[in-house]
């Protein structure tokens, strides 16, 4: 089966990226495609590689770009939500005049219509957030 | 095939879950993740409304949500079930939907 993923919550805050994490990684496991997982409101903050966890703790950050990197996942941050919070690839660094961007690896940078072709594409759409 | 509903506060904290019972159609499930495991607790205040609705709703609770609460398998209300991150994926699955009453 193919499914979509919404990510509502960045890092940290209460549970949500780690429940989508882990429901992605068990989805996966059992042969399940995973369409898009699409970050919006502040699921976007999970998309900075400049975040730096403590070295025992979980870094959901990491853990999601390798697991973009290991499956081919299309990890797509919402870019309204993302400019709100200071989440920027080197094009809307340039375009907005700012000195450097952050967007981690295997994460990109596109519009709401990601979201609304994830729910038509995937046969079920599973929303984690706060 | 109907619903499958998935709640992550505690019904202590929020009203969303004594929502999510009022929406939930007979046939629909329910698995209670994150803080949502809360409500799967024998004897307390919220137990009664949960255990009537076991009546029209198969109803689950996230294992490794629970254990990470201090919560053991026999602090749960008797005839909700428990499943892992493999069993909650099968639920989203077997039903046609996913409502997450965030």
């Amino acid at each position: 089966m193919r499914f979509g993923i919404v990510v509502n919550e960045g890092p940290y805050t209460h549970q949500a990226s780690d429940s989508a994490y882990r429901f992605a990684v068990a989805a996966l496991e059992k042969g399940h495609e995973i369409f898009r997982v699409f970050f919006y409101h502040d699921g976007v903050n999970n998309g900075t590689r400049y975040t730096v966890p403590p070295q025992d703790d979980r870094n959901l950050q990491k853990l999601w770009s390798e697991l973009a990197e290991k499956h081919g996942l299309d990890l797509v941050v919402c870019i309204a939500a993302a400019q709100r919070r200071g989440i920027l690839d080197a094009n809307e660094a340039k375009r907005q005049g700012k000195d450097g961007d952050n967007i981690a690896p295997g994460f990109r940078i596109s519009g709401l219509g990601q979201l609304i072709e994830a729910g038509i594409q995937a046969d079920r759409l599973v929303t984690f957030g706060d | 095939m109907g619903t499958l509903h998935t709640i992550n506060k505690s019904p202590f904290e929020r009203n969303s879950f004594a929502t999510c019972l009022a929406h939930a159609s007979a046939g629909d499930v329910i698995l209670m993740i994150e803080d949502g495991v809360v409500g799967a607790r024998k004897g307390s205040s919220f137990a009664p409304a949960l255990a009537a609705k076991l009546a029209s709703c198969a109803i689950y609770a996230l294992g490794p949500d629970l254990a990470a609460r201090g919560m053991k398998p026999e602090d749960v209300l008797e005839g909700v079930k428990l499943v892992d991150y493999a069993g909650f994926v099968d639920l989203t699955t077997e039903k046609a939907r996913v409502c997450a009453w965030l």
